[in-house]
């Protein structure tokens, strides 16, 4: 019997299909991903069984820290074109009689960021270049009845983007009035339907638990 | 420039001098990119933060004359977040004189089991229709499965009536929790109302400590 002979080609796969594939889902998956700007505020969400995803656009959130500090923030919108954070701005500096530039809204509409500054600081905050010069300045949106300017950004938010849906990012250690002051201001505002931001926990309850009728 | 053109030429003439293999090693590269792809992946899937959707009652304004809905006080079961993580319940109406407070807490056996020991009915019926769902007896769209989950809780006229009450020192943690455990235990209906004085009493009494403020809480 005649020996099969083996060739003698070098046992290399030809990986070019491979990185084909792999070329394009890396630039689908980069493509497709959103970074969320860092908030300057660090917030611990509490934990719920709650599997509802968050939705990507037309959210208005209002961030409660751990200090008790409140930020508002708001999307652009669904479409880049919209443009509705220079909008909303644009609408809080006209009650407040300040005038901001064309460099200062975009400047606005590029950073996601959350606002947490009082109106009257929003220029100097804008011009700010370091980020720790930034967060020191952030005091909060005040939400005090003298001067409810969260009531205000809420207003012009919901007066730009009808469609804006609310999200409450509270930190889990805050006291619950201020929680209850927030959701006083939304109401005040017809915002009756809130979306609880909340990190995922599963629960189940055992047949025990539930006991005989 | 031109030196690149003159190598080309000179190139062009010569016959290649080596037949060697010309494949380059790809590994490294692949290597890299699967970790990239898992990494975009992995941040794609996960970075979502979920919701909770909580409605309130609409707030009555001050000038406005609006009456309270009224709820039969043998179904209604009070819930009071208080400090340091801790729940008070107690059922119908308030009574400085009568009502004892019970403590309990966050916990699967505190005041999960609670709410357990009241909505058992309703409880059952959405389990069995759960399982019979994923065991394909009834076949239903996810759609339609929550909708139906919503009848079922529409038509039910057994479970409590759940008020949900803050005591000023309570964590919005306790918030969320108390929300949560509606969901997990499938209350029907259940609503946050503000906190009455006779209330603020009784969790004064229970906790046993007189509060920092007097009316910090009167909102």
């Amino acid at each position: 019997m005649p020996k099969i002979k083996l060739g003698t080609k070098s046992p290399r796969i030809d990986m070019t299909p491979m990185v084909d594939l792999f070329v394009l889902l890396l630039t689908f998956f980069i493509l497709t991903a959103t970074f969320r700007p860092q908030e300057t505020a660090p917030v611990d969400t509490p934990f719920s069984v709650s599997e509802k995803p968050m939705m990507d656009a037309n959210v208005m959130t209002v961030l409660i820290a751990k200090d008790s500090r409140v930020f508002f923030n708001v999307d652009n919108g669904p479409d880049t074109i919209l443009k509705f954070r220079p909008k909303i701005l644009a609408e809080m500096g006209k009650r407040y009689n300040i005038e901001f530039t064309e460099d200062e809204l975009r400047l606005f509409e590029k950073t996601g960021t959350s606002v947490g500054v009082p109106i009257q600081d929003m220029k100097a905050y804008l011009a700010l270049k370091d980020t720790d010069e930034k967060i020191a300045m952030e005091t909060g949106v005040p939400i005090d009845s003298t001067d409810n300017q969260l009531a205000l950004w809420i207003l012009f938010a919901r007066q730009v983007n009808p469609a804006v849906k609310t999200m409450i990012k509270g930190d889990a250690d805050v006291p619950f009035p201020v929680v209850r002051e927030v959701l006083d201001i939304l109401q005040d505002k017809n915002v009756n339907r809130f979306n609880l931001i909340t990190s995922l926990r599963a629960v189940e309850v055992t047949e025990e638990q539930i006991g005989e009728e | 420039m031109a030196d690149i053109q003159v190598e080309e030429k000179s190139r062009g003439g010569k016959k290649k001098p080596k037949k060697g293999d010309a494949r380059v090693d790809m590994t490294p590269m692949v290597d890299l990119m699967s970790l990239l792809i898992t990494f975009f992946m992995l941040t794609a899937a996960f970075s979502k933060p979920k919701v909770m959707e909580i409605v309130l009652p609409e707030k009555v304004r001050k000038n406005e004359k609006v009456e309270p809905p009224k709820i039969a006080e043998s179904r209604t079961l009070n819930i009071i977040l208080g400090p340091d993580d801790k729940v008070f319940w107690y059922p119908g109406k308030a009574d400085p004189e009568v009502t004892v407070l019970q403590e309990t807490n966050f916990s699967a056996d505190g005041i999960r089991q609670v709410l357990l020991d009241r909505n058992r009915a309703l409880f059952r019926k959405i389990d069995q229709f759960e399982k019979d769902v994923i065991a394909g007896k009834i076949d239903i769209k996810q759609d339609s499965m929550r909708s139906a989950i919503s009848q079922l809780k529409k038509d039910d006229d057994t479970g409590p009536i759940v008020l949900i009450k803050a005591y000023k020192t309570a964590k919005y943690k306790n918030f969320v929790d108390i929300i949560d455990e509606m969901s997990i235990v499938g209350i029907a209906r259940y609503t946050f109302t503000e906190i009455d004085w006779i209330e603020e009493g009784l969790v004064v009494n229970a906790i046993g400590q007189e509060p920092e403020t007097a009316s910090g809480s009167a909102q």
